[in-house]
């Protein structure tokens, strides 16, 4: 259980204080998936980004099967099981994708596992695992090798921040099988899809750094559809 | 050869034992271990001061290896090396140079190697440069290379020189007629209070020749590094030079880029980047789990040892 209480994130802008996230108190359970969704600005990236220690909230605590978070790096914080996955992937000049996979699942891989990594997000192995993590890749390609990274992490609790964000011609469907099978662990996922929406255990919505409301996707999509600018985006958009 | 002259002898070629086929070993500026082959020929210069290597039109697939070892301080040598690559001649040349000097003297080494490229052929060029051993005795290494192509030549260039060096000046000059073309590729670190300064300067005179250069460089601690270029096109062809350099510590890399297109034809691009590790990078490895410092040793590995 991943359990986030009073969790608040203030900035400062311009000499004043900006309050991202205003004590935020969530409680995540083994076996589920969320849907974080709420507006562009609304503190959804944030949030997951204080789980994994990217960012440190001004106050409040986090706490994973009992074990306070707080005071841990990164990637203490990775070796206790959480994994992440970035929304804008990140590229690295040399580094290959065998060796980033390997890292990610924190030991050397054989060519039949890479393959079943990568084939989970409609890659081949054999054209990839000795490229490099460049931007002679497209941006497509790039977000698939993140998810696969993430994929191979076996994690606890898995974080995917805008999964479908320059996904490509892959389709949403191949991408929400993924998520429906991912079991026994906790699944976070920041979307503003139908389609990822649909899948939750349960959305959670959150505006203007507050958790507006949590539910089942058909308790909280007429509060999504009635604000007007921040409609859910559609499957093609 | 004892134990630290053939691990030396791995590090700049990569061997694990003494070769077979052309190859000529100095050790403490003497020639150790000289053979030539029916296809490539070794030839001491009558004044001692290096080797003329004489490569036959059309040998394919052959390599010649010319490591250079010092073993000990007080070593001060200019060695001239001029290679002659006969018309469609395909071969690969394994150079390098080790200096394992564990006294308070330094040792130098100047390396002066000269390609002559006939028409067609293709030169792949490797030099290593290491540098080891406890002592304040500098080791020093001061490569030039100049190379003369012909036309439809090929020259793929890697050079690395992966610490230990206290101090390199490294000079490329190159000359390159109709549809030659030349790669290089250089990868360096320096450490402490070394320091590396590169110079390439390459003259594209013949219509349809082109040349890529990148560097790729760490600077740690309190070294500094300084990287200049001078490309200039003379005719129809293509130029690019790419310096992309990672400081550390209290390191400074300074790039000096000079393009020059003489002929309204020439396209010539410059592109210089230097700055810290990217923050992303850092937090994209510690989320799968690696350490500050780990994520920082396994960005500079990919950065100085992957492909480009």
């Amino acid at each position: 259980m991943l359990k986030l209480e009073n969790i608040s994130y203030i900035v400062e802008e311009d000499g004043l204080n900006k309050t991202i996230l205003d004590n935020v108190s969530l409680t995540f359970e083994d076996g589920k998936t969320y849907v974080i969704t709420g507006p562009n600005g609304s503190g959804k990236s944030t949030l997951v980004k204080l789980i994994m220690g990217i960012e440190t909230p001004t106050s409040g605590n986090i706490t994973l099967n009992g074990v306070s978070l707080d005071n841990l790096e990164i990637n203490q914080r990775a070796n206790l099981g959480i994994s992440y996955a970035f929304q804008q992937p990140v590229k690295f000049k040399g580094l290959k994708v065998r060796d980033l996979l390997d890292w990610a699942s924190g030991k050397k891989n054989d060519f039949a596992t890479l393959c079943h990594y990568l084939s989970m997000v409609g890659l081949c192995a054999r054209d990839y695992i000795d490229r490099a993590l460049d931007d002679k890749l497209s941006g497509g390609e790039l977000k698939r090798i993140e998810l696969a990274m993430a994929l191979c992490r076996n994690a606890k609790v898995n974080i995917f921040d805008e999964p479908e964000a320059g996904i490509d011609l892959w389709s949403f469907e191949n991408l929400t099988n993924i998520f429906k099978n991912l079991k026994n662990c906790i699944n976070i996922i920041v979307s503003h899809q139908k389609k990822i929406l649909q899948i939750a255990d349960e959305v959670i919505l959150i505006k203007q750094g507050k958790v507006e409301k949590t539910g089942k996707y058909k308790q909280i999509a007429p509060l999504i559809e009635s604000n007007q600018c921040n409609k859910l985006r559609g499957e093609h958009e | 050869m004892n134990k630290i002259e053939m691990a030396l002898l791995e590090k700049v070629s990569g061997l694990h034992k003494i070769p077979v086929g052309a190859v000529n070993i100095r050790k403490n500026g003497e020639a150790v271990k000289r053979t030539s082959t029916s296809e490539i020929e070794i030839v001491p210069k009558k004044d001692g001061s290096g080797i003329d290597v004489f490569v036959k039109p059309n040998v394919k697939g052959k390599s010649v290896h010319i490591p250079v070892l010092i073993t000990i301080g007080g070593i001060d040598e200019v060695v001239y090396n001029d290679f002659y690559i006969g018309e469609n001649a395909d071969i690969t040349i394994i150079a390098g140079c080790g200096i394992h000097n564990s006294s308070c003297n330094s040792s130098t080494h100047n390396g002066i190697h000269t390609f002559h490229l006939a028409k067609n052929s293709r030169v792949k060029y490797y030099e290593s440069h290491v540098g080891e051993g406890e002592d304040s005795g500098g080791k020093i290494l001061n490569p030039t290379t100049k190379i003369y192509q012909d036309d439809g030549s090929q020259m793929d260039m890697q050079t690395i020189q992966i610490g230990g060096v206290t101090s390199t000046v490294r000079k490329t000059y190159a000359s390159l007629k109709n549809k030659a073309k030349l790669i290089v590729t250089e990868k360096l670190l320096t450490t402490d209070f070394q320091t590396a300064d590169t110079d390439f300067k390459i003259n594209l005179i013949g219509a349809g020749s082109s040349a890529q250069i990148v560097s790729r460089s760490v600077a740690k601690n309190y070294s500094t590094q300084q990287f200049k270029s001078t490309l200039i096109g003379k005719n129809q062809c293509f130029g690019h030079v790419e310096c992309d350099g990672i400081l550390l510590d209290e390191a400074r890399i300074v790039s000096v880029p000079k393009i020059d297109a003489a002929d309204c034809n020439a396209s010539l691009i410059h592109e210089a980047a230097i700055g810290k590790i990217a923050g992303e990078e850092l937090i994209k490895l510690m989320t799968l789990g690696l350490t500050r410092q780990q994520a920082e040793e396994a960005i500079i590995q990919g950065f100085l040892m992957g492909d480009n």
